[in-house]
């Protein structure tokens, strides 16, 4: 017999060792998320996919499924959590839309439209990391970066290449390149990495491809995040 | 009791550090104008001839603040409008103009004024008419209280005209998929 728990009042099958958010993604029900990607192991930064489990909250991307849990995700007291986290991210980095070839397949801009983000309420912090361009064909502009660690993780388990990490602590934590000399044109990545592929902002971009999908048909223009789910595809 | 005339809203707007392309959005609800004007009546706007924002219900704001003249402008909308609304990526957050705001401004003005080439005996101007630059480019809610924000590089005529509409019918006003857009 299938084991079940309850996500907002509705039944959501799981196969032993899933996670929350495994078993709902895979159910087709969304639950807000930045850096759970289905194909890596859950890292826990982005808090977005926080949910309330038999009362607590907690993330469901590092939370295993068990049966009978009572989990709340789409209600509007972790919504609105939800919308402070990114606006959060928002303020903490440079992100002017209006500029970036990311916008419109953006996740991190998709989410705050799913959650109906007017503004980022909080005063900007307005960072000013150089970005790197030395690569010939990547260009890297770090004042995006939401420290979701995909690429750090890409790099280092897919790739085998460790290309990326995070350094130092705090708000100075940022996203660096792992050669002596901190460049990206002095390291082996390749355009085929998945560490190039998986950035969901606008960090990692390759060079001379912006702007070539009208707006009006890039990811995120005529359906909700909420309506592309990863693993939902995948079943 | 239809004898008393109903009375208009008063909507004042203007641009600070902005494009006006955020007012040309807003033209482009095209002949729901004419359904608005029904409505309001607009105080002081670059689409009117009036110099000093008065008392007015509505005050509309395109633009960041990058120069004293801005800031006091701003203040001045505040102390007029019940409620103000950030109108655009710049008045929301600073828009693409904060991109200077990691380049001391300095740098800037002697780039543009002396060292640019092709200037004949460049200066910066330094008439106190001219309004001395900010240090860096604010979002308008870092001065001032903001209650309505609209997104959007600039927002769509649909979601001006939503926001509007959701306001002059007292409802709380709300974007959804499509209208709701930072570019």
């Amino acid at each position: 017999m299938t084991q079940t728990f309850i996500l907002d009042g509705r039944e959501i099958p799981f196969e032993p060792g899933q996670t929350i958010i495994q078993a709902a993604l895979a159910a087709g029900v969304f639950i807000p998320h930045l850096c759970y990607h289905p194909e890596f192991k859950p890292h826990g930064s982005c808090k977005l996919c926080t949910v309330k489990v038999n009362g607590r909250h907690t993330a469901s991307c590092t939370y295993k499924a068990a049966p009978g849990l009572e989990v709340q995700s789409n209600t509007e007291e972790l919504n609105g959590e939800r919308r402070t986290l990114v606006q959060m991210l928002f303020v903490e980095g440079n992100h002017f839309c209006p500029s970036c070839e990311k916008s419109g397949d953006c996740q991190l801009q998709a989410t705050a439209y799913e959650l109906g983000m007017m503004s980022p309420h909080f005063d900007h912090f307005f960072p000013d990391r150089p970005v790197d361009a030395s690569h010939p064909e990547l260009l890297l502009d770090f004042n995006r970066c939401i420290l979701c660690s995909l690429c750090v993780r890409a790099s280092r388990d897919v790739d085998g290449k460790s290309v990326f990490a995070l350094a130092e602590r705090g708000i100075d934590s940022h996203l660096i390149v792992n050669a002596a000399s901190g460049r990206l044109a002095d390291t082996n990545v390749a355009l085929e990495d998945k560490a190039v592929q998986v950035c969901p902002v606008g960090v990692i971009l390759r060079k001379r491809k912006g702007f070539a999908v009208p707006i009006g048909q890039r990811t995120y223009d005529e359906a909700p995040i909420s309506g592309h789910l990863p693993l939902a595809e995948e079943c | 009791m239809e004898v008393l005339e109903k009375k208009k809203l008063k909507v004042a707007t203007t641009s600070l550090a902005g494009c006006f392309g955020c007012h040309m959005s807003f033209l482009d609800i095209d002949e729901r104008l004419f359904d608005l004007v029904q409505l309001v009546e607009f105080d002081r706007s670059p689409l009117t001839d009036i110099k000093e924002v008065g008392e007015c219900d509505i005050g509309i704001i395109e633009g960041g603040l990058c120069n004293a003249e801005n800031v006091h402008v701003l203040l001045e909308f505040r102390r007029q409008c019940k409620i103000l609304i950030a109108l655009g990526a710049c008045a929301v957050n600073g828009g693409l103009p904060a991109q200077r705001n990691h380049l001391p401004l300095t740098d800037i003005l002697s780039e543009v004024y002396l060292s640019s080439p092709g200037l004949g005996n460049g200066m910066i101007p330094n008439d106190p008419e001219l309004p001395l630059p900010l240090n860096q480019v604010h979002p308008i809610h870092e001065v001032v209280k903001v209650d309505i924000f609209i997104p959007g590089c600039p927002p769509s005529g649909d979601a001006i005209w939503k926001v509007l509409t959701d306001l002059l019918s007292g409802r709380n006003p709300s974007l959804g998929h499509g209208l709701i857009h930072y570019d």
